[in-house]
Parts: structure tokens; sequence; C-alpha cells
């Protein structure tokens, strides 16, 4: 049974269809995307180096344009705007990171086992995946954290535990249509279990589409965690991009560069990310590309 | 829609709305604190306190104080804005025309700029025209909207003038009629473009990909063949590309009022944006919920309604 079973473990596409990936780094799109998120990740991961010590402390004359030795000015207090948005880019990262792990974990088990289940459980699930997308998870955000006060790790477990559905739909689609191919016949066949059919067999094949959907949603979040921010729901304790752009809004008239970093490096952050899934999604759909 | 779907149909959004009155419930009951800290805001006294403990029956079991939340709500209570001292139902409604007027200005705007950008962009797909829209509609995609308006408010308020920087109508002035209306369009361009273009590349990359597979189809084919003027073969095209553009309203309805709390925000527009904000800064929970709630009910009525516009414009699903 066990060889029958691991005869036909490997389906040949399944090499192939993450070739994809590689075809994607070779169109300008997709490699514009990866570098400026790889970027974005050094920038992150380095914010220690990159920009040494509190980013909060004062260093210089308050409203100092960009120049010298602050190459983006300082703002209203005297602080670094360059060790500023460093840090909040590193911020921003860190929560979608969280939220997309969460979110991608969420989508992935309702998604699968809809598609691999179907008939009430399948469309409980839906039914769900519907109520969730409908409710608008920025004004959730807003009355949760005004409620319960604000944090990172709440912020990552709120938009995580709402933006899982579309991801759930296109996972649910692509099991479901998998669901009947012969590999799959056969392992059921073979007698192996639903949890190692679903693990093994489906997840792995259903993964290359989703990684589109994954990068999409991820910028997504980095707006909405923006948006917030904006609106000083962000962590008191972390410098957010969303929380500098407000602070900016009192000056704009004599600081336009304290808006403007800021708003760039939100920008540079879902332009690479966005060109990546436009790049992946190229390579996916050959007749897309053609377009 | 049959008789029957479209009942089906109803009790789905009923069954979301009381989802969400669930939810909000949840939410004033698990925060920390006492639930009438939620219910009442933080600074009230405690004759006050003693009034909403006994009118939510505070002290009663969990589902029976879901029972009188639930009749409450349904009833349009929602209690008092701690703040303004009147009852949240008013202080939320008289917000409503103002981010009506910027939303629905928005959606029409993005939805009229997104079909002939999109349009130009397919036909001119690959030349300077297509690359100068893709640029503009880049440029929506990834800068967020408090971006957009601080760049316009320093640009073309600060810089040229051309603008008003805040507000909705101008105080020093008592304008009437036509004056005013001229006056509050003058404050509304600048929000609402900025809420728009945001919106207008989702919109403008539907109708390009939608109109570059339209135009490749037989029936364009056998249009020109007969002759047909181009302009009239893209009239044919268009109609079945739009179909797409519809059902994407009703999701770009929530996305249009998160976005309009922080053009609000921005541009000091006195509508339900702006109120959250008031109400967040003085810890008005009364207030915030009912926002949330209105604007619920506002995403989940908009889905309903792209829904049976769909079900009327496409003639597929008309009898199906």
């Amino acid at each position: 049974m066990a060889e029958v079973e691991l005869a036909l473990e490997a389906p040949p596409a399944l090499r192939r269809r993450w070739h994809p990936l590689r075809v994607a780094l070779r169109l300008p799109a997709g490699l514009t995307g990866a570098v400026l998120t790889l970027a974005a990740v050094a920038v992150a991961v380095g914010a220690h180096v990159i920009a040494p010590g509190d980013p909060f402390r004062l260093t210089g004359p308050p409203l100092l344009p960009p120049g010298g030795a602050y190459p983006m000015g300082t703002d209203d207090l005297g602080r670094d705007m360059f060790a500023a948005v460093v840090h909040g880019v590193r911020t921003s990262l860190l929560i979608v990171a969280g939220v997309t792990a969460l979110s991608t974990l969420v989508g992935l088990v309702v998604g699968l086992t809809a598609g691999y289940h179907r008939g009430l459980v399948d469309s409980a699930l839906m039914r769900l995946t519907e109520f969730v997308q409908v409710v608008p998870r920025f004004f959730l955000a807003v009355v949760a954290i005004a409620l319960f006060g604000p944090g990172t790790e709440r912020l990552v477990v709120l938009l995580g535990l709402t933006s899982w559905p579309l991801l759930a739909r296109v996972v649910r689609a692509e099991t479901a249509s998998l669901r009947s191919t012969e590999f799959v016949l056969a392992a059921q066949a073979s007698g192996a279990p639903a949890l190692r059919i679903v693990l093994r067999h489906l997840l792995p094949n259903a993964l290359p589409p989703l990684i589109v959907v994954i990068v999409l949603s991820a910028s997504q979040v980095v707006l909405v965690e923006a948006g917030l921010a904006f609106l000083g729901l962000g962590d008191p304790e972390l410098i957010s991009l969303g929380g500098l752009a407000f602070n900016a809004q009192r000056f704009l008239r004599i600081a336009w560069w304290m808006a403007a970093f800021p708003g760039a490096a939100i920008g540079a952050v879902i332009l690479g990310l966005n060109l990546l899934a436009d790049g992946l999604n190229d390579a996916l759909n050959p007749r897309r590309r053609a377009a | 829609m049959t008789p029957a779907g479209l009942l089906r149909r109803l009790l789905r959004v009923v069954g979301t709305v009381a989802g969400i009155v669930l939810i909000t419930f949840l939410l004033v009951h698990l925060a920390p604190g006492d639930p009438v800290l939620a219910l009442a805001g933080e600074n009230g006294d405690a004759a006050y306190y003693a009034f909403i403990r006994q009118k939510f029956g505070l002290d009663r079991p969990l589902s029976e104080q879901l029972g009188t939340y639930v009749a409450n709500v349904a009833r349009g209570d929602l209690g008092r804005s701690f703040v303004q001292g009147r009852p949240v139902a008013h202080v939320v409604a008289e917000r409503v025309p103002a981010t009506l007027l910027l939303t629905f200005g928005a959606l029409v705007v993005s939805t009229v700029a997104g079909v002939v950008l999109g349009t130009v962009s397919a036909r001119r797909a690959g030349r300077p025209g297509d690359l100068a829209v893709r640029a503009i509609t880049l440029s929506g995609d990834v800068l967020p909207a408090f971006t957009l308006g601080q760049l316009a408010i320093v640009w073309l308020a600060y810089r040229a003038g051309a603008f008003p920087v805040q507000g909705m109508t101008d105080a020093r002035r008592n304008l009437t009629g036509l004056a005013y209306a001229g006056d509050v369009a003058h404050h509304l361009v600048l929000p609402m473009l900025v809420l728009a273009l945001g919106e207008v590349p989702i919109i403008a990359r539907l109708v390009r990909v939608g109109l570059l597979e339209a135009l490749e189809a037989d029936y364009v084919r056998t249009a020109r063949a007969t002759g047909m003027s181009e302009l009239r073969v893209l009239h044919h095209a268009l109609r079945n590309v739009l179909l797409p553009v519809t059902t994407v309203v009703g999701a770009r309805v929530g996305m249009l009022f998160s976005g309009a709390v922080v053009v609000e925000v921005l541009f000091a527009w006195p509508g339900l944006g702006r109120l959250l904000l008031d109400s967040l800064q003085s810890r008005d929970y009364p207030v915030l919920l009912g926002i949330f709630l209105l604007v619920s009910l506002a995403v989940v009525l908009a889905n309903l309604f792209t829904d049976l516009a769909y079900h009327r414009i496409d003639p597929r699903l008309r009898h199906g």
C-alpha cells in the first residue's frame, strides 16, 4: 500500500508549477518588485544598524530642511526624520509579517477544509468567509483598539483575523479542483488519511497561485496599518509611518519633508509588493502577459 | 432573481446584520473594565452610570443583556454621546450628508475616470498613452490617501493657492443659495479627488483587461466587418466590460468609507470620519459604536443592491 502511494506521491506537475517563481524574477516588474521588497526587509532587519540609537531622541534643531547630516530633515522636536522613517519601515513590516502569517494560516485552514469536505462544512465556512469579508475591518479595528487600548500584538491578531477571506476563497477553489485529480484519488484509494492528503498532496499544488494573493493582501495590510496609525491608533512604543504623517499635518505649510518621506517610504514598500505580485501573476498566467 | 432566491438573499442580509450587532456586543463586554464605560463613556457621573446599567440590564445574565442590547439597537437607540449629551443617532445622523457628498462624489468621479483611463489604456496598449495612464493609476495605487492629500495641500492649496485647505464652507463669508453651493463645491474638489484617486486604479485595470479581451472577441470582429464605426464598436465592447465594474461597487463602498475617514481628517471635512477621530480622542465610545454599526449596515446594503443590480443588468442572470 505504502509503495503505491509513494509512487504517486510527487506529482510531476509539482516541480513545473514552481517554475513561475523563477519566470517572475526574469520579468522587469517581478525583478523590480523583488528588489524593492528585499530592500525594505533589509531596512527593517538592519534598522538598528542603519539608524542606531533611540529614534525618539532629540538630535538637532527643529524643522531643519533635508540636507547635510539630516538627509530627510528634522521634525518639530528636532528628531532625525531619516531614523524615524527607517524605524517606521521596521514597525510596518513587523506588523505586516505577523498579520500575513496569521491570515495565511487561517485562510489555509478554512479554504482547505471547505474545499476538501464540501457539503455542509463547506457552506458553513463559506458563509463565515462572506461575513468576515463584509465587515468593514478598518472601522472594526478602530472600535476594537479604542475599547481595548493600542498594542502591536492586538493589532496583529485583529488584522490577521479579518484579512483571510480572499485567500480562503482561492484555496477552496484550488482544493476543490485538485480534489478529483487522479493522484488525489489514488492517495484516497490507498487509504491515506484526509489530513495527509490535504497536507502532502493538495497544499503544495495549490500554493503557487496563493502566493500572488498573499503578497497583494500584505500590501493592503501596509495601507490599513498606516491608516490606523494616522488616526493615532498605533503602538505608542513604536514609531509608525502613519503616525509620522499625522504629526506632519500641523506643519504642512512649513515642513513638507515631514509628510513626504514617510509617505514615500510607504509608497516604496507597497510598490515593491504590488510589482512582485504582478510579476508572479504574469508568470502564472502567460495569457495575461501577452495582453 | 427568483422570489425564492431574493428571499434567501434577504435572509442572509438579516444574518449578517445580526452578526455585526453581536460583534459590537462582544467587543463591549470583552473590553477590559466595566462594560458600562463602553456604553456611557468614561467621564459620566454615578447617576448616569446607574441609569445605563439599568437600561442595558448590565446586572442581568449575559444572554438577557444581549436581548436588551439588540432591542435597543433595533429601535435605533444607541445611547447618548457623552461629549455632546445628545442621542448617538442624532450626533451620527447629522454628519451623514457631508460624508455621503464626499464618498458619492468620489465614487462617481473615480468610476468615470477609471472607465475613460482604462479605455484609453486599452486602445493604446503599449504606447505612450497607455504608459501615462499606468503611471497615474500606479500613484493612486501605492501612495496612501494621507500622502496624496498632504501633497495636494502643500502644492495645490498652499503653494498654488487654487483651493481652500480646510472645511466645507468659508466661515468668514455668509453665503446662501447658489453662491453657497459653489463654495461647498470649491471646498469639495480636493478631498473628493484625493479619495477618488485611490479608487481609479481598480476600475481602470478592470476596464483595460476586459476591453483588451473584448476587442479580440468574435462579435467585435463581426461588427467591424459590417463596417460599423470604431466608436460604435467600442460602445458594444464597453457594455460587456462594464459588468465587472458594477460588481465591485459594493466592495468599494467599504473602502471609500474607510478612505473618507483619513481624507476628512486631512481636510477637516465635517463628516463621519472627522466625528470618528474626535470621538476617539474624547473616548466617546457610544458614538464610535454607532459609527461602526452605521458603516457596516451601509456596506451590507451596498453589497445587496450591487447583487440585485447585477442580476438586472446581466441578461444571462435575469432568467437564470
